[in-house]
């Protein structure tokens, strides 16, 4: 892991949670969808960090935005999971030192992979989030509902996202 | 050892994530009033609706049972209903017995009929058999002093042997020396006011004034006063003393008494019947 990749990560870690706590907290589509675009950043963070630092790392950005929120602990099992997911995914689908690309973008995996592993970390943050912060089996089907559409939205503004800032990487 | 840390480091994604989701969920909990106290209504949410259905189950098998005490209580409601709408001023009174509790239930009734002037007199009161008056049922004067036993009853009215006739025998004790002796009235007196306690040993010396009480032998409660010794020299002839006693109870004005309600003298009599007869 280089100093630029360390720059990079940490410059983007303010940008996400500042667009997140200052704007798009505020933003919400009929109280069903609500998008988490910060989770990019979990997304992205270089293949090469060990378990143990991605865990820690998911754990301090959901205490972070728990903080702002004021729902300690939601965001941050949120992040654990995702980070849990994606772990899986990325063992799964790549050979162990494999790792040609310093980081899991858009640009360098190719749009199948990170589509599909975007989806995956996504649904996984979500349902833990949505179903944290509802913590009831009452409202189970509209709870799912919410959290369909706001995957929908997250997952979409995050390719767009991908596709604005790393597209010209595209092989 | 050095397997399970393999085990641990092979599957370490996992173990993190168990740690630190854990952590989460617990802050989560911790932290949020509301998820706090979700936590435990959600699972009375469930329990909750388990044992609704299983109490509709149940209510239905226990229908009938329900339906049987329900008439039950109407019945007895209705009885009670009954009862205060003629309001008798004579009430049942209760003894506290704090050993057999209450050993002794005190019915009141009213004297109709009353006689002190003939050999063997009876007394008429206004309480039966349905207010539960059975045969030698003791029955005392609402001051001091014995009445009698029950002698017929009928459904609502009852007979009582006044302790003024020849066949009323009541265990008694002179209070101060527990010497025991028999009740009896009308042997060469007439009096209505007096009566002779008979068969004292003659060893006890019996002093005027002396209280007399009832021993608890003969269906009496012990310890009611029955009234006063008045003359020790009544002269027998055999080996036991006769003395002769003021009545605390003046049977001329009886109105009121009180006719005791043994729990026990049922179960006393069946025992007793037990003994060989001599």
């Amino acid at each position: 892991m280089n100093s630029r990749l360390v720059l990079v990560n940490i410059v983007r870690w303010f940008v996400l949670l500042l667009i997140q706590i200052l704007l798009l907290r505020n933003l919400s589509f009929y109280n069903m969808a609500t998008p988490f675009v910060y989770i990019i950043f979990l997304l992205l963070v270089p293949f090469s960090t060990p378990n143990l630092l991605l865990y820690l790392i998911a754990f301090v950005t959901g205490l972070t935005l728990d903080a702002f929120y004021d729902t300690l602990g939601v965001h941050t099992a949120a992040c654990v999971a995702l980070a849990f997911v994606r772990i899986l995914f990325i063992s799964v689908t790549m050979s162990r030192d494999g790792f040609d690309e310093p980081e899991p973008t858009l640009g360098n995996m190719g749009f199948k992979w990170f589509i599909i592993y975007a989806l995956l970390c996504t649904t996984a943050h979500h349902l833990v989030l949505f179903f944290l912060e509802t913590f009831r089996l009452a409202e189970f089907s509209y709870t799912l509902l919410r959290c369909f559409f706001s995957i929908i939205f997250t997952l979409f503004t995050v390719v767009l996202i991908e596709f604005i800032f790393y597209n010209r990487k595209m092989r | 050892m050095r397997n399970l840390w393999i085990f641990l480091n092979r599957y370490n994604a996992f173990f993190f994530f168990i740690i630190f989701f854990t952590i989460g969920i617990v802050l989560t909990v911790k932290n949020n009033a509301y998820q706090r106290s979700v936590t435990v209504n959600s699972t009375n949410e469930v329990v909750g609706e388990v044992y609704q259905n299983l109490n509709v189950l149940k209510k239905y098998i226990t229908l009938g049972t329900v339906n049987d005490s329900l008439a039950a209580e109407n019945a007895k409601l209705k009885t009670e209903l009954l009862t205060l709408k003629n309001i008798d001023s004579a009430k049942k009174i209760v003894v506290k017995d704090t050993l057999n509790n209450p050993q002794y239930t005190y019915l009141s009734a009213r004297v109709i009929k009353n006689s002190i002037t003939l050999r063997n007199n009876v007394i008429t009161i206004n309480k039966g058999s349905a207010d539960g008056i059975a045969p030698d049922m003791p029955v005392i004067s609402p001051g001091k002093g014995v009445v009698g036993f029950v002698m017929d009853v009928s459904e609502h009215l009852s007979t009582i042997r006044s302790l003024l006739h020849k066949d009323t025998k009541v265990s008694v004790n002179i209070k101060k020396s527990d010497a025991l002796g028999s009740l009896v009235w009308g042997i060469g007196n007439s009096d209505y006011r007096k009566a002779f306690v008979k068969e004292i040993p003659n060893h006890f010396k019996i002093n005027l004034k002396d209280t007399i009480i009832t021993s608890g032998f003969s269906s009496f409660p012990p310890g009611i006063p029955v009234g006063v010794v008045t003359n020790t020299a009544v002269a027998t002839g055999d080996n036991f003393m006769s003395i002769e006693i003021k009545l605390f109870n003046d049977f001329s004005t009886l109105q009121y008494v009180y006719v005791i309600l043994d729990k026990y003298a049922v179960e006393q009599k069946e025992l007793e019947a037990k003994l060989p007869h001599e």
